[in-house]
């Protein structure tokens, strides 16, 4: 087994924990926080997998250095909106089915 | 929703992740050796992209384009953060709390190395690790850092410089990527233009990734405000 693949599969075993937290979890920090962690995995398998054969693949190093980028922005985007339903609900949850107003 | 259906739910979502796991695994495994090396072409073509890194070649010539929206995207989310509720102007944001005395001597330590560390991460983003993303996120950091200390200079919240200083990186990157329309394409530099011109667009995008990114944490929605009696 190369660096590369153990890195893929790592990121694999991050990307289904994100997966997961994301659905289980009910507070929105927690669930922003899950999307970071299967974002962080989907990067690892991108570079991971570029480099299954020894060599680093400048291609996909510098999409995921743009795609990390982008995640902080979404990430930032994500926190203002919880913070904005907090303010409007006083909750850090997303309303219960069946209980709109 | 009762206890037993939680614990179910559960079960069934760890299932379900653990078996997603297992397929991406399985996938991963029997991938055949990829046909296309990218690679190989970029290390043929490094001597006409002006630097000598590979990924700042990649980033900011061979795929100029992902990099022009990205930074486009970052004003976007600034945007969408301002738009959540976000203050008008930095300056409104409340420190949580009076700034500790170590706090501010040791940001006022830190500040200088910082910009210089970014100033050196810029410059040697072109022949090794580093570039204007590296240099914008330790520059951002001390930004928020001097913010918190209660040290941010009256003159860096100054709303009109800090729009005109967040939209200047993406100005700037536009002009340079139409400037050889008339010639050819969008974003073909001319061959020994293109070190200068890299270097160009990726000060502008240091200074307005920087203010993009700490700008991003200082125009958050203020505190969630009990109601007072």
């Amino acid at each position: 087994m190369t660096p590369g693949l153990l890195f893929a599969l790592t990121g694999i075993a991050l990307f289904s924990s994100g997966v997961a937290g994301l659905i289980l979890q009910t507070h929105l920090l927690r669930k922003i926080i899950a999307f970071n962690v299967m974002g962080s995995g989907a990067f690892l398998v991108l570079v991971g997998l570029a480099q299954r054969s020894g060599e680093p693949d400048p291609v996909s190093q510098a999409m995921v250095l743009t795609g990390i980028v982008v995640s902080i922005a979404a990430t930032a985007l994500a926190l203002a909106l919880a913070r904005r339903l907090l303010n409007l609900t006083g909750e850090m949850r997303f309303p219960a089915e069946g209980q709109d107003d | 929703m009762t206890r037993g259906t939680g614990r179910f739910r559960k079960m069934l979502v760890s299932v379900g992740c653990a078996s997603l796991a297992g397929a991406a695994v399985f996938a991963v495994m029997a991938l055949p050796e990829p046909a296309v090396r990218l690679a190989g072409p970029v290390e043929a073509n490094m001597d006409r992209s002006g630097v000598t890194h590979p990924v700042t070649a990649v980033l900011l010539n061979f795929r100029g384009y992902d990099t022009l929206l990205e930074i486009a995207v970052l004003l976007l989310a600034l945007l969408g953060v301002a738009a959540a509720g976000g203050s008008e102007k930095i300056g409104l944001r409340r420190l949580p709390s009076a700034p500790h005395a170590f706090l501010q001597s040791l940001t006022r330590l830190m500040a200088p190395l910082m910009v210089l560390a970014a100033g050196y991460l810029l410059w040697a983003g072109s022949h090794r690790p580093g570039g204007a993303f590296q240099a914008a996120a330790v520059l951002a950091a001390g930004i928020v850092l001097l913010f918190l200390a209660g040290l941010l200079p009256e003159r860096l919240q100054s709303d009109r410089l800090l729009r005109v200083g967040m939209v200047a990186g993406f100005l700037v990157f536009l002009a340079v990527a139409a400037f050889p329309l008339a010639g050819g394409a969008l974003l073909q530099y001319p061959v020994p233009l293109a070190g200068a011109l890299i270097l160009l667009i990726e000060s502008g995008l240091t200074i307005s990734l920087a203010l993009i990114l700490s700008g991003l944490f200082l125009r958050l929605p203020d505190e969630f405000e009990e109601e007072e009696e």
